[in-house]
């Protein structure tokens, strides 16, 4: 049935922003302190208090606005969304509505396939405002005590980004989310942490027969917190959506709730769909107004951006589209094989490295790029040795090893534990003699055409040596030697 | 001369030389509190204790040779000012037993200065009325004939300071809340320039409307309690980084040579004979002092009070959703859900007039009549905002009454709110516009009541406003007349 529809999605991303402090006061945004700790009579909402806005939020937003190709309004406004709630402490929260800080932006992802919709897309950003979070309910087992209301996150900053319906599969919002994902954490200015709420998506979905202009009547999946629940709520929110209409039915604008257990999604339908948020621009903060130099000032101080990375790592350290779509995906790690290569003349050295056994190690133990012990100085340091041939690859590995695990440089474990590679012809040349006198038999065959055989010398080679003669000496001289 | 009957600048020079000191000020203010309060009831709570302590530390600051304007002089506050430890009511059942943790910049300005606060005053609930007989506290009285108001929405803030009972006191204006009860409490009240003082930590009814000024019993006075609130202040964004001028300094420098205008809109049928008399007095004596009169006009004059309800309302249906039981104040809850607890809580908690508002507010925000409504009303206040723009070119103050008649009969417009909205018309479009306006006692009515004459300003004008009141105080006849108790 799917192929008689056409899949229309947008997104409405919450993007939690790590300043300091909160939007309208100056209470700490840090997290997991004791309910109600980080408050104060504005984010209280007490009587007679009034909001102040932090400026640390605007560069925030006008950063995510750059970044998203947005234009950035000289003049916007802050709004009431009226509504009860208890975690709401003003019955209102401060939001953005008519005039928003960015406007007509766009983002560019790849998906996987060629044309009808694989490949590249861009997808329109209407708009990114800023507003105020709610604080959190705590609900008790037990009845008679009630809930709990802590305000420690009550006006924390968030950025809603919100896209242009240009979606057209579950593929295209992941790439679309994963893409807005890396931008914010590019520029610092969200932990990006899904499980934990700092980068909330609501998602809309509708399908249409194709060929229909008008959109379907639209679902809104709200808060999921992960990006495969993302992908199989879309996905089992299409097939409800056509199933209903091929049933005869029709598709009710609703919110609806994706229940990670049960992979469906269900209605959530109640007094929130009666709202009518009443907003009007809120008279206690006058309107924000960004003038040019502002704007540049902050392009000024914007950090490269996946898309400029990419290319220049292709260009500068001739790496392919694949390894360096690797290499970008988390700027830390981008930044680490940056802080390599700068210091490496073997850049591809450095890359199959970063790729390799820095990320293989790091997975083992769940660690964060900056909790990496091995420093690209430390790396770097070893690399060295590899393209001198002091050590070989293999002796490399062990090197590695130990570095990890002691944090000591490459060259003091190399002198400590004797792992200098041997490149004196004499003493190569004598282990060669006498691995050729100890085994008569296999020299014979060899000089009789069984070339398999040298990688067996090659080894006795190796083993007498500990490891530590330069394999490439050991093949030159078997050659030599056994072919007489 | 009785204690209680000093101006502020009297006691300054009392203070200074000796005569008297802070203490004996506030035990003769809270004496005549306790002997005339329960007639008046223009307080909510007095603080004895609290006043009595600060004027003990008045003393010894003056002693040490600390000495601010405010050192040692007893004022009151409206109810709508928080203050960090005293029960703040706003005059509404709603806060039950509130006590703010933290004093709002007024407050704290004032107590920098040395102020001592004798009390908080009685007002219509939320700021919202103009008799001060929405009170969850009862009517106050007016001092001059207790079977009429005071006024309002600061009744207990004019009453207070016509009865002696304070020295001055603060009061908010959104729509005339100072200057219609100081008219007819026949004192002197300024609402400031929107932004010339902070509205941190004032109860907000209409935020774009809402100004803090001084009521107090001469020109003199005003400009000196002016002087210790004004000022930017980082904790409201509306408040206006603008120099705070020393509002005293050329007070005495008379009219001569300067325009009034008076706007033909204003002087129409309908103004009491007596009250049309006196302003016509007050102007004649302008002129006499080397005003030039003219006339101006304020088109948009008759829109205003249909634009101010729309704006204000809608307003304060938002900043009043706080009050929703869950974090402080009285909460009803029948344990029948959340809805039920809010609905149940709000309506056991706001008087009709708040009800009335919250719901008109309501209803021009809503979807479909926004647009019709509060963006109409927006453009209306434009327009009149352009109308004072436009004045002021011509002139440099404009003359109006400050209401049509003086003081009315307690209950006579209770049953007709929309009778009672039009008696702040004069008043509100200087909110509306953002401007200063000050009202000035002018003469009494057949009645014996006082009637007051609206000086209005340009923005950040007060210390000229200040100037020319000064001048027909000085000049006139009105000059120190009190009611007596
Ligand atoms: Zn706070």
């Amino acid at each position: 049935m799917r192929k008689h529809y056409e899949v229309v999605i947008g997104l409405e991303v919450h993007v939690q922003l790590t300043t300091n402090t909160k939007i309208f006061c100056g209470c700490s945004t840090a997290f997991g302190s004791s309910p109600n700790s980080q408050t104060c009579p504005v984010c209280l909402g007490l009587p007679g208090a009034l909001p102040v806005l932090n400026r640390q939020v605007v560069e925030n937003a006008i950063k995510a606005g750059l970044a998203t190709n947005c234009q950035i309004a000289p003049r916007s406004i802050f709004a009431r969304k009226n509504y009860f709630y208890p975690d709401l402490p003003k019955g209102y929260q401060i939001s953005q509505f008519e005039l928003p800080i960015c406007e007509h932006g766009h983002l560019d992802i790849e998906t996987e396939g060629q044309g009808e919709r694989g490949g590249h897309q861009t997808i329109g950003i209407t708009r990114i405002h800023m507003e105020e979070d709610a604080g959190k309910l705590l609900h008790s087992d037990d009845p008679t005590t009630g809930s709990r209301v802590d305000l420690n996150r009550a006006c924390t900053p968030l950025l809603e980004v919100v896209s242009e319906p240009d979606m057209r599969s579950s593929d295209e919002a992941i790439a679309y989310l994963k893409k807005l994902h890396q931008i914010v954490m590019y520029l610092g200015i969200c932990d990006g942490n899904l499980e934990e709420g700092s980068f909330r998506c609501d998602a809309n979905v509708s399908v249409r027969p194709w060929g229909q202009e008008e959109l379907g009547t639209r679902a809104e999946l709200k808060n999921i917190n992960s990006f495969r629940f993302i992908k199989e709520g879309i996905e089992y929110e299409i097939d409800r959506q056509i199933e209903l209409i091929e049933d005869g039915g029709e598709v009710v604008q609703e919110t609806r709730l994706y229940d990670s257990n049960t992979g469906m999604t269900r209605s959530m339908r109640g007094k929130e769909e009666a709202h009518d948020y009443r907003y009007f621009p809120d008279p206690d903060l006058v309107p924000l107004i960004i003038d040019n130099d502002w704007i540049e000032t902050v392009r000024g101080i914007l950090p490269e951006l996946p898309e400029p990375k990419k290319a220049r790592f292709m260009a500068d350290y001739s790496l392919s589209a694949h390894n360096t779509d690797i290499l970008t995906a988390e700027k830390a790690l981008a930044d680490y094989f940056d802080a390599c290569a700068r210091q490496h003349k073997d850049a591809k050295a450095c890359a199959n490295w970063v790729m390799g056994d820095v990320q293989r190690r790091r997975n083992d133990e769940g660690i964060s790029v900056a909790e990496i012990p091995v420093t690209p100085e430390l790396l770097v340091g070893m690399l060295e040795r590899i393209a001198d041939k002091t050590i070989s690859g293999k002796i490399a590995k062990t090197v590695f090893e130990e570095m990890w695990t002691s944090g000591k440089s490459a060259d003091a474990i190399i002198d400590e534990k004797g792992l200098k590679q041997v490149t004196d012809t004499g003493a190569i040349e004598k282990m060669v003699d006498d691995v050729i006198a100890a085994n008569p038999g296999q020299a014979q065959e060899f000089s009789e055409g069984k070339d398999k055989l040298l990688g067996f010398f090659v080894g006795q080679v190796m083993k007498a040596s500990k490891g530590k003669a330069n394999p490439g000496m050991v093949n030159e001289l078997l050659c030599k030697k056994l072919r007489g | 001369m009785n204690l209680i009957d000093l101006t502020i600048h009297e006691m300054q020079q009392q203070l200074a030389d000796g005569t008297t000191t802070a203490v004996a000020l506030t035990e003769a203010f809270l004496k005549r509190i306790h002997a005339t309060d329960e007639q008046l009831n223009a307080f909510i709570t007095v603080c004895d204790e609290e006043a009595l302590a600060a004027a003990r530390e008045a003393d010894a600051q003056r002693a040490a040779g600390n000495v601010l304007p405010l050192t040692g002089i007893p004022v009151a506050l409206k109810d709508i000012f928080v203050t960090e430890g005293i029960r703040t009511t706003c005059a509404s059942k709603i806060f039950g037993d509130f006590i703010s943790p933290y004093d709002g910049t007024a407050v704290r300005k004032l107590k920098e200065q040395g102020a001592v606060i004798v009390g908080k005053l009685n007002m219509d609930e939320f700021a919202m009325g103009s008799s001060n007989e929405n009170s969850a506290f009862g009517p106050v009285r007016n001092p001059w004939n207790s079977d009429c108001v005071p006024g309002g929405s600061s009744g207990g803030s004019a009453a207070c300071v016509a009865a002696r009972q304070a020295a001055a006191s603060l009061g908010t204006d959104t729509g005339g809340s100072i200057r219609q009860p100081a008219s007819h409490c026949g004192v002197v009240g300024l609402k400031p320039t929107y932004g010339r003082v902070s509205r941190y930590g004032v109860i907000a009814y209409a935020s774009s409307l809402d100004q803090v000024g001084p009521l107090t019993r001469d020109v003199r006075d005003c400009a000196i309690m002016l002087g210790a609130v004004a000022g930017y202040d980082a904790a409201d964004s509306t408040s206006v980084d603008t120099q705070v001028p020393d509002y005293l300094a050329n007070l005495e420098q008379g009219v001569a040579g300067r325009k009034i205008g008076l706007p033909k809109e204003y002087f129409i049928d309908g103004l009491d004979d007596d009250v049309k008399q006196a302003v016509d007095d007050a102007v004649a004596k302008y002129r006499e002092l080397g005003a030039e009169i003219v006339e101006v006009s304020l088109p948009h004059t008759k829109y205003a009070v249909a634009c101010y309800y729309v704006v204000a309302t809608a307003e304060a249906s938002s900043n009043l959703a706080r009050y929703d039981g869950v974090r402080y104040g009285e909460r009803v809850d029948e344990g029948k859900g959340l809805i039920d607890m809010y609905s149940q809580t709000r309506a056991a908690g706001f008087g009709d007039e708040v009800k009335r508002r919250i719901m008109l507010g309501t209803y021009v925000l809503s979807s479909g009549y926004y647009d019709a409504y509060y963006l109409k009303a927006q453009r209306v206040r434009a327009l009149i905002r352009q109308d004072f723009i436009d004045a002021f070119e011509q002139v440099d103050c404009i003359l109006t009454p400050v209401a049509s008649t003086a003081a009315f009969g307690l209950g006579e417009k209770t049953s007709d709110p929309l009778q009672m909205y039009l008696s702040d018309i004069f008043t509100l479009s200087a909110n509306l516009a953002g401007i200063c306006g000050l009202s000035l006692p002018c003469g009494l009515s057949d009645n014996k009541l006082p009637i007051g004459v609206q000086l209005l300003g340009k923005p950040f004008g007060e210390a000229e406003l200040l100037q020319t009141a000064y001048a027909y105080e000085q000049a006139s006849d009105w000059q120190g007349q009190l009611p007596t108790l």
